[in-house]
């Protein structure tokens, strides 16, 4: 069990957790939570959006049950973490872009940190934006977007690498139109998960040669790997 | 330390927690959070003849006390279980039970005899091999095959009667409690040679998207457990129990050690977890130790004192 230091709304549904203790992780892993002994049955996984020197931090939206009981909790309370599982972002070089949708956002703090050239980033909000000052000291240049397309303005070409969490259609908007580039596009799922760590076959989902787990094999894919257009299973 | 040896079909469990199909893969993953040697057996994700690649569309959605799946039994298929999962299995200590599918009885039959020739390669090169076979004529959630074998006490007979005659590893058949009548069922299962009966798999469910208007499952329903099935699963582990001489492998909800009391109570011989894996990673260590101290504290020296005393 693991200590709460903070867990604060940022926005409308939006909270930032934070838990003390020592943690290394790969950018784009996450962790199973879990703030309760029996109920909801399911504990939840949730990516990792910082790590200090003595703490991790997890932005979260509430979604359903699970996340509505995580926003209640209060400094001091007890949280369970497992992980971290799944693998994250591919370590790279080169010119690199983050893009993040929505709560999608979450994961690309620790990825920018993380990565040994900075990024330019590119972040969208509906309503409002949220904790983008966090992200500046890591970003070679940072775009935010609210209540507008940030694909516009993301030239893929530009890039020998992007990488994209957010909303299933943001995140298959970027892999068509990434189609035919040099750029290797790589996207961050998330799915209804029961274990976490490959055992339950509940987060599946189907690409070209076999089911991937996105627990395990993900949850970070290449593009080129996911059947985007049969979206079986997605 | 108090004893919690069991018995099935001559084969010896270390203590009566088998983790169940379809919940703990093979084990490999769980291998990594603790030592899974501690427990008594593994079933095998449920495996068919030929690879699966499972149901589309969403596969899991939590319930009030549980959950309901429609995974639709994604498997690798039997040969390359045996090429490539028997390889972590020769390295564990666990009893290894084979949770057997199929779309229709020689799919059955195709997979019973892989896996029996299988084990008899191995056991000549004295090497560790699969120990029973569990036969799943209950799997809710595949279209053909599955359940369809697992209503009807007639058309189950004609299974296990193939199934038995081309192995002869013990053989477990996993119950449906879907089926018209659970306990002539297992009845019959021990009539054909089955040396254990297990039960209870998910139950049938359902989950609608009010804003969808549809049900969640592209399958339209989808397997319940978890501690909201329990009670109806210890009254049909204790009715089948009565009814047969063979052990009973008993399951359906249990998320604590007072749970596996309860079974093993009700009669069966040893039981297996499966959601619970979910809501703890290291199920097997917490219920292990619950079980040793539940024992200490009643002053239970073998599970053989409390077996079906209800």
């Amino acid at each position: 069990m693991h200590t709460i230091v903070s867990n604060e709304r940022i926005s409308e549904g939006i909270y930032l957790m934070t838990v003390e203790g020592q943690f290394q992780a790969r950018m784009g892993q996450f962790f199973m939570l879990r703030a309760w002994d029996r109920e909801p049955i399911l504990s939840r996984p949730i990516s990792i959006f910082n790590v200090e020197e003595n703490a991790i931090q997890f932005l979260y939206k509430v979604a359903g049950e699970g996340t509505r009981m995580f926003a209640r909790l209060r400094a001091q309370d007890q949280i369970q973490l497992e992980g971290p599982f799944g693998n994250g972002f591919p370590e790279v070089t080169g010119k690199t872009a983050l893009v993040g949708g929505g709560i999608g956002v979450a994961p690309l703090l620790y990825t920018a940190k993380q990565l040994k050239d900075k990024p330019d980033i590119y972040l969208g909000f509906r309503g409002q934006s949220y904790l983008t000052e966090m992200y500046e000291p890591y970003a070679n240049e940072l775009n935010v977007t609210v209540n507008g397309n940030l694909l516009e303005d993301l030239d893929l070409a530009k890039y020998d690498q992007v990488f994209v969490c957010g909303p299933l259609g943001m995140m298959k908007a970027v892999a068509l139109k990434g189609e035919g580039l040099d750029t290797d596009i790589y996207v961050s799922f998330e799915k209804r998960m029961a274990c976490g760590i490959g055992a339950c076959y509940v987060c599946s989902v189907m690409n070209k040669e076999k089911n991937k787990k996105v627990c395990s094999d993900g949850p970070v894919f290449h593009a080129q790997e996911v059947e985007w257009h049969a979206e079986l299973s997605l | 330390m108090r004893n919690l040896a069991c018995k099935v079909a001559g084969i010896p469990f270390n203590n009566p927690i088998i983790m169940a199909s379809g919940t703990f893969g093979f084990g490999r993953e769980f291998a990594k959070l603790y030592d899974i040697n501690i427990l008594g057996g593994i079933s095998s994700k449920g495996l068919t003849l030929h690879p699966r690649r499972g149901n589309t569309g969403t596969r899991m959605v939590e319930t009030a006390g549980g959950m309901l799946n429609s995974v639709g039994l994604e498997n690798p298929g039997i040969d390359a279980f045996l090429q490539e999962e028997m390889k972590f299995w020769e390295t564990i200590e666990p009893v290894k039970i084979v949770n057997l599918g199929g779309s229709n009885i020689e799919e059955y039959v195709q997979g019973a005899l892989k896996i029996t020739q299988d084990a008899d390669e191995r056991h000549k090169n004295k090497k560790k091999a699969v120990d029973m076979v569990e036969l799943n004529i209950s799997c809710p959630n595949v279209k053909e095959g599955g359940i369809a074998f697992g209503i009807k006490t007639a058309v189950a007979r004609e299974v296990i009667r193939e199934v038995r005659q081309v192995t002869s590893l013990p053989l477990a058949v996993k119950l449906s409690p879907q089926a018209e009548d659970i306990v002539e069922m297992a009845v019959m299962c021990e009539e054909e040679g089955a040396e254990s009966i297990s039960l209870v798999n998910t139950f049938s469910g359902m989950k609608i998207d009010i804003h969808d208007r549809k049900s969640m499952f592209n399958n339209m329903y989808a397997g319940l457990s978890g501690p909201c099935i329990k009670p109806i699963a210890l009254r049909m582990v204790h009715q089948v129990a009565k009814a047969v001489s063979v052990p009973v492998i008993g399951m359906g909800g249990i998320s604590n050690a007072s749970d596996i009391i309860e079974f093993i109570m009700a009669g069966a011989e040893v039981v297996q977890v499966g959601t619970y894996n979910f809501m703890n990673l290291r199920a097997g260590e917490e219920l292990l130790a619950g079980l040793q101290s539940f024992m200490e504290l009643e002053n239970i020296q073998s599970l053989d004192e409390i077996r079906g005393i209800i």
